[in-house]
């Protein structure tokens, strides 16, 4: 089963664009900041929001187009929100068979399909409790085990993982990593949290204000952001530049100096954390990139330090990543000013 | 609370007058009552009439406002135009309207020459006024209004993401009204079909307007009290007395919901 859409509508102010296509068995994660219309997306694919332009399809059935639209129950999604939407007066159990009835399946077939899923998704115990006796994580397994119990040939989740703790979110990340391995059908996961896009998809799409600013698989994307949003998620620093030399380009945060490129014209220019040393005052000896920056913000996360600073000509962000001991050392505190340098080696370049 | 009531004499003689305006007529009907010979007044051969006449026709109207209002509510919740705003206000008019107006529209809408009444007088030879059906007529005139808007507001409230998820489920708009709709708006059910009953129960001036007064065939018991109260006090008392009790009772099963 393999989809196909491209998702156009118009609320008022906010229009959304949005094109996913993805290969039957495989996981598409959608990614962007609050309001960029990744659930509008969802939504449309569901067939709970109409299309003003556009199409969705689902191994070439078509969906909906300016032709044909077949009302929700009649496309074969299933939809997992953050909040696990489990109805409140069904057990775990009635719940998860509410598809397979609603479906057409007999009553005590629909159970024992409810009681496979929830087998399989190790909760088969809690089958006759009530949501409220649920904990969150065991609701969203349900809730999860209800949307596949259909046999969806798309399963939309919502930011699935978003109200869990962090250890239950690790939990229900693994469980269902090892479901989706099994699935036949297209996945489509909307979510914030690039570990839930790194580990469980097969290819990314991020949305900002409701057009899709790049996509591809995450190794690639990781490695070649086109985009500020894209570029802060997958943690390097990115500047839009123009391509002077062929290891000179001109950019956003000043001229900056890479190992060798071989492409001209408009450029995007990136280099990780890690790749950024601080010192006091501006460093000799070789030609390196290096630029005087104000400290805005210190966090540390276990030995190292993820420093925060704007480039005092530019204005530019620029995210260093340095050892505990270089904060105590260079008394990295809000506003000390301090100098940032990266190695051309350390500087990748690719074509806008 | 001494301070308190030093400090604003003037609010709690006011509001003390309030609950004198509310309690003192309950108080004086309980007074007056004759309770060792309530059962024997109630034997009255125009209470017992009207008590089956009122439990009769206040029952049809409860299952007809069921049937019609649920669903009613349901599409008005989830409507969002214009046409859902217009909708909910055409059904608040006979909430703010005068009953005995309501009874004059029903006369002219269910008489022998309304726009409702004409044909169905050709077709069945059937006259409405001053029948039964005017009486359930009236009464669901009344009383639809209050438990749409009450169920309406009961489901407004369940999440519509509900619906959704119900939705890609594969339920259809009449299972998720069946199965998810009336479950969870359940409490909103039984507390507008109480209104409702509530509301039919003591229906007056419609009814008598539009369905007369007729003894064992239109007389329902609130009709009953006001015609006795001339010839046989002591039954009116008592009806009063019992009708008074089956509002308390009313208010016991929608106790937590609007008595906090």
């Amino acid at each position: 089963m393999s989809l196909d859409a491209h998702v156009v509508t118009h609320r008022g102010d906010f229009a959304v664009d949005v094109a996913v296509q993805t290969d039957p068995g495989t996981t598409v994660a959608l990614l962007g900041p609050n309001g960029s219309g990744k659930t509008t997306t969802l939504d449309a694919i569901a067939g709970l929001l109409p299309l003003d332009g556009g199409h969705v399809r689902v191994s070439g059935v078509t969906w909906a187009d300016a032709h044909t639209v077949l009302p929700p129950q009649r496309r074969r999604t299933g939809l997992v929100a953050a909040n696990h939407l489990l109805f409140p007066h069904l057990t775990a159990l009635e719940n998860v068979a509410f598809g397979p009835r609603s479906r057409g399946l007999g009553r005590s077939a629909a159970r024992a399909r409810a009681r496979a899923e929830l087998d399989a998704l190790g909760i088969g115990d809690l089958a006759g409790r009530r949501p409220t006796a649920l904990s969150n994580g065991q609701a969203q397994r349900t809730a999860l085990a209800r949307a596949l119990a259909t046999d969806p040939a798309v399963l939309l989740l919502d930011e699935p993982l978003s109200a869990l703790d962090p250890t239950t979110r690790a939990e229900v990340r693994a469980g269902l990593a090892h479901r989706l391995a099994g699935f036949a059908g297209v996945t489509v996961l909307v979510t914030h949290d690039p570990l839930d896009a790194l580990t469980l998809a097969d290819r990314l799409v991020f949305v900002e204000a409701g057009r899709v600013v790049q996509s591809g698989p995450p190794a690639e994307v990781v490695a070649r952001p086109r985009d500020a949003y894209v570029a802060h998620v997958v943690g390097l620093n990115l500047y839009a530049g123009e391509t002077r030399s062929q290891t000179l380009v001109e950019t956003s945060v000043g001229p900056v100096v890479t190992s060798g490129h071989d492409h001209v014209g408009p450029s995007w220019v990136s280099f990780a954390p890690a790749a950024v040393s601080l010192y006091p005052a501006r460093p000799g000896g070789s030609p390196r990139n290096a630029w005087e920056c104000t400290v805005r913000a210190v966090e540390i996360v276990g030995q190292t330090a993820r420093v925060r600073l704007t480039d005092d000509a530019s204005g530019e962000p620029v995210v260093a990543e340095v050892t505990t001991a270089s904060v105590a050392e260079l008394r990295l505190q809000t506003g000390a000013t301090v100098w940032a340098t990266v190695k051309a080696t350390e500087v990748t370049a690719y074509p806008a | 609370m001494r301070r308190l009531a030093g400090s604003s004499a003037l609010l709690f003689a006011l509001a003390g007058l309030g609950v004198a305006l509310v309690a003192l007529p309950m108080l004086g009907l309980l007074l007056r009552t004759d309770w060792g010979d309530v059962l024997d007044d109630l034997r009255s051969p125009i209470v017992w009439p009207a008590i089956r006449l009122s439990l009769i026709t206040t029952a049809i109207t409860l299952v007809l406002a069921l049937i019609v209002g649920t669903p009613l509510a349901w599409l008005l919740s989830r409507s969002q135009g214009r046409a859902g705003r217009w909708l909910r206000a055409l059904l608040t008019v006979p909430i703010v309207l005068p009953p005995v107006v309501g009874g004059v529209a029903l006369l002219l809408a269910y008489g022998r020459n309304g726009v409702v009444g004409a044909p169905i007088f050709e077709a069945f030879g059937l006259r409405l006024p001053f029948t039964p059906v005017a009486v359930v007529l009236a009464q669901l005139f009344v009383a639809l209004p209050f438990y749409v808007l009450a169920v309406e507001g009961a489901m407004r409230s369940v999440d519509r993401r509900f619906d959704a998820v119900a939705a890609t489920l594969g339920a259809s708009p009449t299972r998720v009204f069946l199965r998810v709709a009336l479950p969870l708006a359940a409490p909103g059910i039984v507390a507008g079909a109480a209104l409702a009953w509530a509301r039919a129960l003591g229906e007056f001036g419609a009814t008598i307007t539009f369905a007369g007064n007729l003894t064992g065939r239109t007389q329902t018991a609130p009709l009953a009290v006001y015609v006795s109260l001339q010839s046989d006090p002591q039954a009116a008392i008592a009806l009063s007395v019992t009708m008074l009790a089956v509002s308390v009772a009313v208010l016991g099963l929608l106790r937590g919901r609007w008595s906090g």
